[in-house]
Parts: structure tokens; sequence; C-alpha cells
């Protein structure tokens, strides 16, 4: 294949990413005239080299498309299918140019396809078109690098092609001479003149729109080549990246003989080392600017991407596009191209709603995905936000504990930005429970990958109903980076600057580090960070010796994790050139690359990202553990979940987890005293404070750990001195505290525990609270049968505060009589589990009584809600089924049962 | 190289090999495939990886992923610290586009050596031993296996699927 060709394929691969950028553009703003003859250019450009290439196919295919463009150019009205029409063509080029450079000559085949339906397009709406044509406004002298319309005219009908009579009489520029005077015009005219100034910056500042005029359309194109040189030139990319090693090369020269002017005094070296240092650093900066692409390359293709989208899922969707010209280099550029493209594509899939759920939302009904770019540091930042509607969070945290993820006590823990960052997890996204309801995410543990691999993070933001917003942080280059030299064990490592926020001394006669069961964290500033040792990590830890760990910690931030490496040593820093690891080695997550320090020795760069998985893993491992041993704990008995925390005098209590609403850690100067009594601003709202024992003080600094339980409108806040676990056992109370705060006591894996009795607790937070704040239906009488006093203790004031007065039995036989006794009892709520007669059998008999009886509505409480338990109850016409520790279930049935049978019944 | 190659098999079709040796048994490589000699210093051992890795060290400003011959070929370590920066020579071999150094107990000279000293070979070798060598050639006195330099440097199957 000779240059020539090669250059016209690349050229033309350009042009056709442009031209579909810019169609996408023009279809939504037809009358913008600068556009469309950008597009009109191209198009051109393209057709004019083909002849001149002798290639016959592509040149008809462009041609065609020139003059139905040349009909839009006349004043024909764009239409959504004639764009349409050309981006097919587009592709058909592209697939004819991929053809080309693969094979070298033009593919067999025919476009007759396509040629027809553009000139069935062009003619059959070309009839009504030549009516007075759209008058160009403007009429003002040229700006460097703008081709008047008569060069432009010129030039098309000089450039080869049989379009004589496809075309339609040039619209001559002399009526323009007159438009000025025309009343209407007037007002255009500056609007107009605004966007040929774009062009003509845009000619000058991005290389990529220039360089094909200037560069290749002269041969055709003799108007073209006006008053501005040829400012780019075309370099072969292995070209660039020859230079990038050489410098980087150089670079490691350089620090080498710094490294030696450092140890001998010989000051005659000094003077000219240091020039050359000087200038190391100017070419190094120089070269890589070479490197540099307006980031805007990678997005080229997302208009595009988008207007199919759109059309494809029927809603309508803006794509706003920000600091397109920001920089980076190119090979980052390439590894996150198609990352940022999934995203999008995610975002007007997923993240946005149907246009009518939008406008049901009282939203706008097209909906935005935002796409900006800005530098930051030493860093880049994308942002890519869609106005739609957020993170389904609730889901998520449902399908980690599903997943095994993290267990229900962490998951409750976790911030909404914390559960958010599941969708990442490789295989999670990919669920389909989760992407049909939280809608994200097919794939995104390979764009986090992909962003990892090149030194990146990307984090999420999501805000319910108002949308989501994704940022990508990633290094501005990968070539050279800022390290820290550290030692572990016997050898040196590099640490890359970015991930590292702060070193800390720890030893013997400083900070201490301190071990959970084995594992290590520091106490830093007041929080808990985890470490790693870097020996430990690398697999060269020595076993246990390190008990008493001294050195430094380099904290690290990752994504939003933050932990400790250990390391015996802290050099210095220094600019490392990074090389690639070896094929043999590159399976290796810890390692990024390694480089060649001043002295001569190659150094091992540790990768954050991978320390990070490494930390995380162990933390993940000892999760699922405790969830195995919980789901064998439940295979073996009917058990019940309960938070375990420590409350009062180092003694244990637990609370049944189905009451509970949220765990909560508070700083604690946040709890404010009103009336002697403690409170904390809680979602927007005042939550009184509870402590769990009197022996508790509420901390006044540091972190404080509250349960929080909710009913309604109302939150309480459970004042603990930490949370210690979430344990699912079989419960065996034993009854008999005497003190009305407790229920009684239990074993709990092999700790005797107290279970607190919440009923004690909510009049407490709130006077009223016993009463209900709302009670429909005051006067209706509920009975309770279960076997456990447990549940009846402490459902009944759950029961009691949802507005109910409550009877309570302890068997089939006791319920039985009570019914018969209290004929006030307007609804049953039964356990259908027990010893004995079953609450099936006790319905049974129900509806076998009186009238009263069998009409009853009854709510059955289940430990395991299957399918044969759901037949029977539709046998005994059970109104609902509900989850035995289904607390807010079990008020929402009751509810549902609502006032009118209440009443009635009553 | 190549070419000069071909130029000086003058009496009927030589090949040339370097010789070098692991313990007692005396390996051949095709010269074509060697670009350096050298004595390997300043090896910055990997952690974690594949056990036939020595380390990293550094080739005239080039980052070269160093192999121990040794264990590429299940030998046990020799005694006094074979294996260790400084002891043997290493053979710089390329793949690729990446530099590989073999470390080797010692290299000697090179030899020219026709078809006729050469046997296929020997069905009863290690299978680890069989799939790295291409073929044996008589010497006088000792027998020089000529090692496959693509299947030597191949050996990264296990740590393939984990990348």
């Amino acid at each position: 294949m000779d240059d020539l060709l090669r250059e016209f394929l690349t050229e033309s691969a350009e042009h056709l990413d442009t031209v579909d950028a810019e169609l996408v553009k023009f279809e939504q703003d037809p009358n913008n005239e600068t556009i469309l003859r950008h597009i009109f250019r191209l198009v051109h450009t393209i057709k004019g080299t083909c002849g001149f290439l002798g290639l016959p196919r592509l040149e008809a295919l462009a041609h065609a498309a020139e003059t139905l463009m040349g009909r839009f150019r006349d004043g024909m009205p764009v239409s959504s299918a004639s764009v349409s029409l050309i981006l097919a063509t587009l592709d058909r080029l592209k697939a004819i140019l991929a053809d080309l450079e693969a094979a070298g000559t033009e593919p067999a085949g025919g476009d007759a396809d396509l040629i027809d339906a553009l000139e069935r397009m062009s003619l059959g709406e070309a009839a009504p078109a030549p009516e007075p044509v759209l008058p160009e406004p403007v009429v003002r002298e040229l700006k460097p690098g703008e081709v008047s319309l008569e060069d432009l005219e010129a030039a098309f009908l000089a450039a080869p092609g049989p379009d004589e009579d496809a075309f339609a009489p040039p619209p001559a520029p002399v009526p323009a001479a007159a438009a000025p005077r025309a009343p209407a015009a007037k007002p255009v005219a500056p609007e107009a003149a605004a966007p040929k100034a774009d062009v003509s910056r845009s000619d000058v500042s991005t290389p990529q729109a220039a360089r094909p005029e200037k560069a290749e359309a002269a041969p055709a194109e003799g108007g073209e080549a006006g008053p501005v040189k040829v400012q780019t030139i075309r370099v072969n990319v292995d070209t660039l990246e020859h230079l990038m090693t050489m410098v980087s090369e150089l670079v490691l020269t350089r620090n080498q003989l710094l490294e030696i002017a450092r140890r001998h005094e010989d000051s005659a070296y000094k003077v000219p080392l240091q020039r050359l240092s000087h200038v190391t650093a100017e070419l190094q900066e120089g070269v890589m600017k070479t490197r540099m692409q307006p980031i805007g390359n990678a997005w080229q293709k997302l208009p595009r991407v988008v207007r199919d989208l759109s059309a494809e899922l029927g809603k309508q969707i803006d794509l706003v596009m920000q600091g397109a010209e920001t920089e980076l280099d190119r090979q980052v550029l390439e590894v996150i191209k198609d990352p940022l493209t999934h995203m999008v594509r995610n975002s007007a899939d997923h993240g946005l709603e149907a246009t009518a759920a939008r406008v049901a939302a009282g939203k706008p009904a097209r909906g935005t995905i935002r796409l900006s770019a800005y530098h930051e540091g030493g860093t880049i930042t994308i942002e890519i936000a869609d106005d739609g509607k957020g993170l389904d969070l609730a889901a998520i945290r449902r399908k980690a504990v599903e997943r095994n993820l993290a267990s229900q006590a962490e998951v409750e823990r976790m911030t909404d930005a914390q559960v958010a960052k599941f969708i990442f997890h490789a295989g999670f996204s990919t669920a389909a429970a989760v992407t049909s309801v939280s809608g994200r995410g097919v794939g995104m543990d390979v764009v986090k990958t992909n962003i990892e691999t090149i030194g990146g993070i990307i984090d999420i933001a999501t805000n319910p109903g108002r949308g989501t917003v994704f940022t990508i942080k990633i290094p501005l280059t990968l070539a050279i980076v800022a390290a820290l030299i550290v030692r572990a064990g016997a050898h040196r490592f590099a640490l890359p600057q970015v991930a590292v926020l702060e070193l800390v001394r720890v030893g013997a006669d400083a900070q201490a580090v301190e071990r959970i069961n084995g594992s290590p964290v520091l106490r830093l500033r007041e929080r808990l960070l985890p470490i790693v040792s870097l020996t430990g990590v690398l697999g060269q830890g020595s076993g246990e010796p390190e008990a008493q760990a001294a050195g430094f910690v380099v904290v690290a931030q990752v994504g939003r994790q933050r932990f400790g490496i250990l390391v015996d040593e802290v050099f210095h820093t220094e600019e490392i050139v990074v090389k690639p690891m070896s094929a043999k080695l590159r399976h290796i997550p810890l390692f990024a690359g390694n480089t060649i320090l001043g002295d001569g020795a190659v150094v091992l760069i540790v990768d954050p990202n991978g320390v990070a998985r490494q930390v995380s893993q162990g933390v993940q491992g000892a999760a699922a553990q405790a969830e195995a041993e919980a789901a064998e704990a439940e295979a073996t008995e009917a058990t019940t979940t309960l938070l375990v925390f420590k409350g009062g005098g180092g003694g244990f209590k637990a609370v049944p987890l189905s009451l509970v609403t949220r765990l909560e850690e508070i700083d604690a100067s946040t709890v404010e005293w009103l009336g002697g009594r403690p409170l904390v601003q809680y979602r927007g709202r005042l939550m009184p404070l509870v402590p769990a024992d009197e022996a508790i003080a509420i901390r006044s600094e540091g972190r404080q750990a509250l349960v929080v339980f909710s009913d309604g409108e109302r939150a309480m806040g459970l004042v603990v001195d930490a949370i210690v676990d979430i344990v699912e056992e079989r419960l065996d109370i034993e009854i008999g505290a005497e003190r009305s705060d407790l229920i009684g006591s239990a074993v709990l894996r092999g700790r005797a525990t107290d279970i607190i009795n919440i009923a004690h607790f909510l009049p407490l937070a709130y006077d009223d609270w016993a009463r209900g704040p709302k009670r429909p239906v005051e006067t209706a009488t509920l009975l309770l049968v279960d076997d456990s006093a447990f549940f009846r203790e402490m459902l009944s004031p759950v029961l009691k505060a949802a507005g109910y007065q409550v009877v309570t039995a302890g068997g089939a036989d006791e319920a039985l009589a009570a019914l018969q006794a209290d004929p006030r009892i307007a609804v049953v709520v039964t356990d259908l589990e027990m010893p004995g007669r079953s609450g099936f059998d006790l319905v049974a008999a129900m509806r076998g009584g009186d009238r009263r009886l069998a009409a009853l509505p009854v709510i059955g409480l289940s430990g395991a809600v299957g399918a044969e338990t759901v037949e029977r109850a539709r046998a005994l016409a059970i109104t609902d089924l509900v989850a035995k520790f289904d607390r807010s279930g079990l008020v929402a049935a009751l509810a549902e049962i609502g006032a009118p049978a209440l009443a009635r019944a009553a | 190289m190549q070419a000069a190659n071909a130029n000086g098999a003058e009496t009927g079709p030589t090949e040339d090999f370097v010789t070098v040796h692991v313990g007692d048994t005396l390996f051949g490589l095709a010269i074509e495939r060697v670009h350096d000699v050298f004595v390997p210093s300043g090896v910055t051992p990997v952690p974690l990886a594949p056990p036939e890795i020595v380390g990293l060290l550094n080739l005239r400003g080039r980052v070269v992923t160093a192999l121990c011959l040794r264990r590429r070929l299940g030998l046990p370590a020799a005694g006094a610290g074979a294996d260790g920066p400084g002891a043997g020579m290493a053979i710089g071999l390329e793949q690729g586009g990446e530099t590989f150094a073999l470390v080797v107990d010692g290299v000697g000279e090179v030899l020219k050596l026709g078809a006729d000293s050469r046997e296929a070979v020997p069905i009863n070798l290690d299978p680890r031993w069989r799939d790295l060598t291409v073929c044996v050639h008589r010497l006088d006195g000792r027998l020089l296996v000529i090692l496959d330099v693509d299947a030597l440097l191949n050996f990264n199957v296990t740590g393939a699927e984990a990348a």
C-alpha cells in the first residue's frame, strides 16, 4: 500500500468521525450553516481524494451523500430520516475504508441501494426546494483561514465528479449583499458571525479539524490553501513512542548522574549537570506534550451513540459535553475510550427514565447526560452525570447481602456512597435482579478495572430521583510518575505518590500499631486505619515476629478506601519512568510496573489498587465466613437475628434486628441538649437519644454508636457503648428480669446477653409514643397469639403503638377462649407454627365456629413463608401472611385490613 | 547476524551454538537467539513471581527479566548459592520484543556443528526436559543438549489465567 493511500485512510477515518458528530449536531440545529458547511467540506474532501486516488466506489457514495447535503444547504428541510440515511452512508464508507485498509484495494460490490435512496431523497424533496434559498446573512471580510463561499463553490465544481446536473445552481452570494439591508436579516448577522469566528478559531487551535484540509485537500482544492501556513505535521505514533522511550532513558541517565554528583564534592560538574537536568526536564515536558490529545477525541463517537440510543429507546436525550479540549496522554485516552462509551450508554439506557416517567416525576421530558472533563492537579477529572432516577440503593444493599459481599450489619452501617460502589463488583452488575431494579451496570466491573489499570479511580454519587454522577480521576500520563521510594524487608519499592495521603511513623517510641485478632490497625486522629504490611502482602513476611511493628505507615487512599501500608523505611520521592512489567509477571496484581532508580537498581512499583484489593479481600473473606456460619445456624433451627451491643458495665445486650431501623455512628459533638434531654439532628429532624442502660453516659467526644428505631415519622436513637455483632441464633429466653427495660436474658454465642425491651425505651423518647401519633381505629382490639412469651412481649408494644388494644394468648386453646370471652376482638394475629395446636388449627377452629369468629380477619406470622404455607393460608382465608420478624410488614398488613373491616367488626 | 551466519556455512550445513553449562550438563543455544552474554548483578527479586524467575535486572538501561535455567529444568539449586547475584553468567535472549536473561552456571565456547553429530531427543528423557530440547549433539566425550529458546521462555501458562 503506498503512502498516499495510507494517509488517505487515516485522514478519511478522522473525517468520517467528525462528520458523524457534526451531523448529529446539525440534526438538532438544522439552521446552523456553519456546521453544514463544515460537513459539506469534509465529505467533499473525501470525495475529491477518492477520485484522485481512483476509488470509484467510495467516490460514488460520497458524491451521493454530498448531493443530498447540497440540498440541505439549498434549504431543503432536514429530516431525521435523511440524517439517518447519511449516517448509514457514512457507516458504509467506513466499512469500505476498513476493507481497503486490510486488502489494499476497494472491495467488490455495489452501493446502488444507498445511492438510490440518497438520490431519491435529494430529488424527491428537491422539487419544492428551489424557492429563494436562504441567503448568506453575513457579508464581511473573511478572516484568515476562512474560505469564501465562491472559492468553495469553485472548488466543488472543479472537483472531479459527475455532479453538474445534480447541483442546483449555486446559491450565489450576490443576494447576500442585499441582505443586510433587509430588516429581518439585520439582527441575524451578529449571531451568525459568532459561529463563523468559532470555525476560524478551531481551525488554528485544534489540529484534528485543521490538519485534514490543510495537509491533504491541496491536490483537490486550490481554493482551500488560504493565507494560513501549514502549522501541523503528521508524525507516526511509533516515532513518538520511540522519542518518549529515549527521553525516559535520558531522564534515567540524568538521575544516575545526579546520584553520582551527590556523592562527589567536585563542583566542576555541578553547573553543566544542573543545565543538563533542566534541559532534560524541558525536553521531557515537550515530548509529553506531543503525546497529548484532547479528550474530545475519545468523545467523538458519543453524540452518534446517544442519538442512536435515543431513537432505539424512545427517550429524548441531550448530550452535553464540556471541556472536550482537555488534553491527556494518548495512551490514557485509548484506555478510557471504551469505558466512557460504555458509561454513557449505561446512563442513557438505565440512568435516565423513560420520557413518560420523567414527565410524571415533574422533570423536563428531555433527559440530559453531561460529560465534563477538567484538569485538577496532576490528574484529570471526568464526570458523567445524568439527571435520571439515581441508583436504587435499597436493592443494592439487599443484593450485596444476598451475594455475601457484606454482612447485614456492615451494609446497614455503610454510607450510601459505599453501597453504590457495590455495582463495581464483578458479577454484581450482571445479576438480572439488580439490573432490572436498580438499572445500573452491566460490566461496570470491567469499567472499573480498565480505569484502575491506568492508575485511575472511579467514584459514584447518586441522588434518588435526581440522577447519578460518576467521577473518574485519571493520571495525566502513565509514562513518568512521582513515587515514594520505600524499603520493605530487604528490598526497595516505589509507591506512586497519587495514592499517598500522608506518612505516619510507628514503633516503640512513636505511635503503636495495635492488633485485633492479629489484624493490625492504627489509630489515626480518632479513626481506625486498617494496616497491611508490605512484606506481608508480598508474601515475604516471616510469620508473626513483628509483634512490635516499627517503621512507617504510608496512608493511602484508593477510591474511598483508606488504608495504611506498613513499610520499614521511607527514603525520598523520585520522578520515575514507569516501565511495563514483563509479560511473565503481569499477572501479579500488586505491581504496576518497574523502574530503574538513579543508582541503577531496578525496583518494583507497587500498585495501590492491587494492595487495596488485598486489604478488602481479607475483610471480605472474614465476612463470607461469618455469613456461612450464620447460614449454617439457620439451617439447623428456626432462629432469630439479634443485634448484640455493649451497654452498661461491659455487659452484652441484644435486640431483635427486625426492630432496628438503622445502625449509626455519629460524631459525639453533634449531640445537643434541649431541656436536659439529649437530641441529635438526624436526617433533617431531631431525634431523641435514650441510653440503653443507666450506666451509659453519652460521650462528649469521638464517635457515638447508636441503634436507631423508627416508627412512621418518629425515630429514637438508643445510645450504646459499641455495636458488637449480629448473631443469628435460636433464642431461649429466660424471662424473669425484674427490670422493665429488659425482657430477659439468653445465651448468645456462649455469652450471657440481656435482651432489651424496646417498649420500655420508646416512651422515654416520646411521652406519647405508646398512645401513638395517629390512631384511626382506637378501639380496635387485637388478639396476638404466640407460644413464645418473648414475641408476645416484643410485638405487644409495637401493636399498641400502632393503635390497637392488645390481648395476648400463649396457644390456640387459650386464644379460642379469649375470642369467646372478649367480643371486642376485631383482628387476630397468630403465629402459625406453634407446638400442639398450630396457628392453622386455630384458624380452622375459628372458621368452623360461629359467624363472628368465622369472618374475623386473621394475619398469620410465619418463620418461613413457603408455597405450602401460602396454600394452606389461602384455604383458611387467612387475610395476610407476614414473616415473623417483619414488624413494619405486620403493621402495614394491619393497616391494609383497614378501618372499615375493624370498625364493622368492632 | 543471521546473514553472516549463512555465509559462514561453507562446509555443509552447519549451525552455531553458544554452549552453557548447568551442573554437569552442557547445553547449546542457537547463536542467532543470543543477544548478550553478561554477568548478572543487582538482581531485584519479584515477590509472588513464578519460581523460575530470579528477578529483574538492569541491562544497560533496560529492565530485563532474569530466569534461572536450573529452576526451569527442575534441577536442585546448586550448593554454593548458584542463583544468587554474581553467581554464574547470564545469556540475553529476546522474545516478543522483550528481553530476558537466562541465568546459567557458566558460558563456554561457540561451537559450529553439522548434521552428522545430531541426534533426536532420547525418548527416555524427563518429559520436562523433552519439551525444552530440540536435539542432542554427540561431542568428544560429552553430549550437548540443544535447548529450544521459545519453549524455555514459554512457561507462564499458570500465571496467564490469573491475569
